[in-house]
């Protein structure tokens, strides 16, 4: 286990390396003026070029950049925008509510999608069955911003049975509706893959060991069969908390949660170069972990795939 | 949470009285629906078996012999599969009438089974001691920990070196006929009278096929069960089996103990069956066969099932179903000619 | 956008249990027994897939969709990009079915002439992301070794941007607010963000199959008479593998269709004048509660499209599914 570990480890370094250059290539390196727009519709005053050329420099040859700045961000400094604001401070104030709406939607894309994928797999073809089938054919479909107007404008203000926007203290209550639309596709895909899988499932053999030992159904659905089939819903679930917590811009912008998405978004619309680099390595790095834990979750689900 | 022994109750039999039989198949009748059809996979079977002897159900792949043990066992798919007719009786009493309840005390504890690929009967996801320990703590409602030491017990039975260790070791960590060990574990937890075995030794290595079947002998030996032992194999057959029930299309078509059976065979089927395996002092001539294939079951030719490919056929055959009737000494055959045959020299 | 998981929705009646009882067999058959021709997988699956009506219902609506594609003036003789300040969010009547939206401009016509920005796009992408995954996941799955990991590792360097995040800052740099691009250039800057960033599913997806297919018997067997590796590939491997690939396309071009409405929502997509479902969502966000019908039927179209494409995709992954038979 502890060499599946490393090994994992020692491929996951490659790879961060290789997203996080690519991604500081793009916002450095290809726009060619990272001043452009920077202030207002003049071009920069030369002083301000030399300052901001020092302070991130920039007319050293990329890949040092590339270094310096790694160096730096291990070492806790995240940077600073053009502005002089720390970078860091953005992503400690907003970093949090992404993560709060992100358990949030986990939380109702599990429960919701476990409970309609479980109900569905174990008696098909009900009324129940092709409710669930159309509807998660639907939140799959829709784009989420469609969703998330619709759900806004219904909930929020044609029928105000909530608040159309989240405010600053962020309260659960406030969450619920950003967070069922952010996880509605999830949702749609967890009740999916729990009913296929459990479908399945119900006709495999040890299931039918199960019934001629002659224990309860109850056993033999609750333990045996749920047991096996969740396991690729349980990492489907992990999975997606990681892509959840790489930000919402879409949701997060509909409903004005002040999460690193929308900080994100901001920056990169502005080009706040600095700015977009660190989150999009926080992101990124925050991904790969999240990726590592969901294949160990993994192995500590499936006893076959742990003697690799 | 324990069960009460169902044969307490069963002993008295449907009719008031003790009916010697343990276990007792009658004219069971089975099809499946499909959308392409149906399926009449058991026509008519009828058999048993009692306390200390094995009864073989020998057949080919479609036969109806796995169908029917499911059926006894009541782990049938359903749908597909529909019981259209006939009684199984255990200790007297029809299983097929009972309750869901009464049908699923009765499972492990009065008969059990075991199948041919131990690798996906068991739960890939739970080490061998959880799954043989269950039986313990679920149906007897025993600790934890007594029903471990129980379970390692089992696994020592079954001649499984280092039970104590392989406790915690999941299916797929075993070779092959260790895990058919502790599948037999595991059946034989809850002491069943009567044990089903479907082609236990079919998917294993020769060497490894004999030793399990010796464990199997010994442990009925031992414990008194009745065995039935289905395979297609005639030489796993010949050594453990007291009498041996031939299925042709959902039909029995000859019923005699080993001896009978091998020494004088009474229906054109058993006799195609015996004279197809290769014999050492045949060298250099052609193999046997039976030639043709089985019916298929949506649509069974009238009269004989076996008439298309058999060497004896007759009009009669073609327009009657030769009933299963007895043509000896506790022998019997579904064929109009059984007489001539038992009685040619 | 997340890959679509295993799970399979479309509601046909599901088959009862295969036939497993015993293959059909002449012997015993009377002479007039019908004799049926062996199908291949695919003929199974169109069989199968002419009796869903599900199937009938979405190839219509994409048909309809691709003749709005091609020929938009069979539709509507509107002006999708110039309009009369006069008719300024005027609504729905006999001479306009869907308005006018807040420069006068007839709201049909756009929807309509909407549909080539949206559909051109998504499927180019598609197209792109299967030729272009496909053949990397070829060549990792069939090489393996040191081949298979350095472009696994590549395929993980992409798959690591977060999907939205990455569009932006693509389409940003490359296309940003001092730029001005033409409408082609456009598009296509917005099909290559989305073949970059698409890429890597179909890769691993492609090189699942691959793996999964290059040690059968049948592979072996056509090494062995002396086939050579292109030969093997494109005649053995390639069959075996295409279903995965063809569902998965499906279901993306629905997909891309809401990602491209997606980005010119969040205004880095497509932009005027270029015409799309998306740019429209994007401007009635503003006067939603005076014009709602502005959201109203960009948006109907835009679920209707991919909805017909991903149940396209659900129903030719149950035609192709020996499991289900």
């Amino acid at each position: 286990m502890g060499r599946y570990l490393l090994r994992r480890l020692l491929q996951l370094i490659p790879v961060f390396i290789g997203t996080t250059f690519l991604i500081y290539w793009l916002v450095w390196s290809v726009p060619g003026d990272p001043f452009a727009g920077k202030c207002g519709e003049r071009p920069c005053p030369d002083s301000f070029v030399n300052k901001m050329t020092e302070k991130f420099k920039l007319d050293e040859p990329l890949v040092v950049q590339y270094g310096n700045y790694m160096k730096n961000l291990f070492q806790g400094d995240f940077g600073q925008t053009f502005g002089g604001r720390e970078i860091g401070d953005i992503i400690a104030t907003s970093y949090p509510n992404t993560l709060k709406l992100a358990l949030v939607a986990l939380a109702v894309e599990a429960v919701i999608g476990l409970t309609a994928g479980v109900l569905t797999g174990l008696r098909r073809n009900g009324f129940l069955d092709n409710l669930v089938l159309v509807s998660s054919l639907f939140l799959i479909a829709l784009p989420i911003f469609v969703i998330g107007f619709v759900a806004q404008w219904l909930l929020g203000v044609q029928w105000g049975i909530v608040k159309p926007t989240v405010s600053s203290e962020m309260r659960l209550s406030e969450l619920i509706v950003p967070g069922f639309v952010l996880g509605s596709a999830s949702m749609a895909y967890i009740a999916r893959l729990a009913r296929t899988s459990i479908a399945e499932n119900r006709r495999a053999d040890y299931v039918r060991t199960a019934i001629a030992k002659g224990l309860p159904m109850r056993r033999v659905v609750g333990i045996h069969l749920l047991r096996n089939s969740l396991i690729p819903v349980v990492t489907l679930l992990g999975t997606d908390l990681g892509a959840l917590m790489g930000g919402a811009i879409v949701t997060e912008g509909i409903f004005q949660v002040n999460g690193i998405g929308q900080q994100v978004y901001r920056a990169i619309i502005t080009k706040e170069s600095a700015t977009v680099v660190s989150i999009v390595v926080v992101l990124v790095l925050v991904y790969l972990l999240m990726n590592l834990v969901v294949d160990l979750l993994y192995a500590a689900l499936d006893p076959r795939i742990r003697y690799e | 949470m324990s069960d009460i022994l169902v044969s307490e109750q069963s002993a008295a039999g449907a009719s008031g009285r003790p009916s010697g039989r343990l276990l007792e198949v009658e004219d069971l009748r089975v099809e499946f629906r499909t959308r392409d059809g149906v399926a009449k996979v058991i026509n008519g079977v009828t058999y048993h078996v009692d306390a200390g002897e094995t009864l073989a159900v020998l057949g080919e792949s479609g036969s109806g012999k796995s169908v029917t043990a499911q059926t006894v066992m009541g782990i049938l798919d359903t749908p597909p599969g529909f019981v259209t007719g006939g009684q199984v009786r255990f200790h007297g009493k029809d299983m097929l009438g009972m309750s869901f309840e009464e049908r699923r005390r009765i499972r492990g504890e009065g008969i059990a089974m075991i199948f041919q690929d131990a690798l996906s009967a068991l739960n890939p996801v739970f080490t061998v001691g959880f799954q043989i320990a269950e039986q313990f703590r679920v149906r007897r409602g025993m600790s934890r920990s007594d029903a471990k030491k129980r379970a390692i017990e089992m696994l020592d039975q079954v001649k499984i070196p280092n039970a104590k260790g392989r406790f915690s070791s999941y299916p797929h960590q075993f070779s092959g006929g260790m895990r058919q060990r502790a599948m037999i574990a595991m059946s034989l937890a809850l002491d069943p009278e009567v044990l089903i075995a479907d082609e236990p030794t079919t998917a294993l290595d020769v060497t490894v096929q004999a030793q399990i079947m010796d464990l199997l002998a010994e442990l009925q030996r031992e414990r008194r069960m009745g065995l039935i032992l289905i395979t297609h194999d005639l030489g796993v057959v010949a050594d453990v089996a007291d009498r041996i029930a031939v299925m042709y299309a959902g039909r029995i078509v000859e019923e005699a103990n080993v001896y009978d059976l091998y020494a004088k065979p009474a229906h054109p089927y058993t006799i195609g069956l015996i004279n197809s395996i290769p014999r050492l002092d045949e060298k250099g001539q052609e193999l046997r066969t039976i030639k043709g294939l089985p019916p298929n079951l949506m649509n069974i030719p009238p009269g004989c099932p076996f008439n298309p490919r058999c060497p004896m056929a007759q009009p009669v055959c073609r327009e009657k179903v030769p009933p299963l009737l007895q043509v000896g000494a506790g022998r019997a055959s579904a064929c109009h000619f059984a007489e001539e045959l038992v009685n040619r020299d | 956008m997340s890959d679509p998981s295993a799970a399979s929705i479309v509601s046909t009646p599901p088959a009862e249990a295969p036939n497993e009882i015993g293959a059909p067999t002449n012997a015993g058959l009377p002479e007039n027994a019908r004799k049926e021709k062996p199908r291949g997988l695919l003929g199974d699956a169109w069989r199968d897939l002419r009796r869903k009506p599900l199937f009938w219902i979405s190839a219509a609506f994409i048909v309809l969709f691709l003749l709005m594609t091609a020929f938009p003036s069979l539709f509507t003789s509107g002006d999708p990009e110039n309009g009369n300040l006069q008719n300024s969010l005027v609504g729905p009547s006999s001479e306009a079915w869907f308005g006018y939206d807040f420069q006068g401009r007839d709201v049909f016509a756009r929807v309509i002439h909407g549909t080539r920005a949206s559909i051109v796009v998504s499927l180019l992408s598609v197209l792109g992301v299967l030729l272009f995954g496909g053949a990397m996941g070829i060549v990792a799955g069939y090489r393996g070794g040191w081949v298979d990991a350095l472009l696994s590792r590549i395929a993980d360097i992409f798959f690591g941007l977060p999907f939205v995040l990455g569009a932006i800052v693509i389409l940003t740099t490359f296309n940003g607010s001092g730029t001005s691009n033409s409408k082609a250039e456009i598009m296509g800057l917005v099909s290559i963000s989305l073949i970059v960033l698409g890429w890597p599913v179909v890769m691993r997806l492609m090189r699942s199959s691959v793996l999964a297919t290059k040690e059968a018997d049948y592979i072996v067997a056509a090494r062995a008479l002396g086939a050579g590796t292109g030969r093997i590939i494109l005649k053995h491997l390639l069959p075996n593998c295409l279903a995965p690939l063809l569902v998965y396309g499906t279901i993306l071009v629905g997909s891309y269709i809401g990602a491209e409405a997606t980005l010119s929502f969040l205004g880095v997509g497509l932009k005027s004048p270029v015409v799309s479902w998306g740019i429209m969502i994007n401007e009635a966000q503003s006067l939603i509660r005076v014009a709602p019908y502005l959201l109203f039927f960009p948006a109907g179209f835009l679920v209707t499209a991919v909805l017909s494409f991903v149940m396209l995709g659900e129903a030719v992954r149950e035609a192709l599914d020996p499991k289900l038979r």
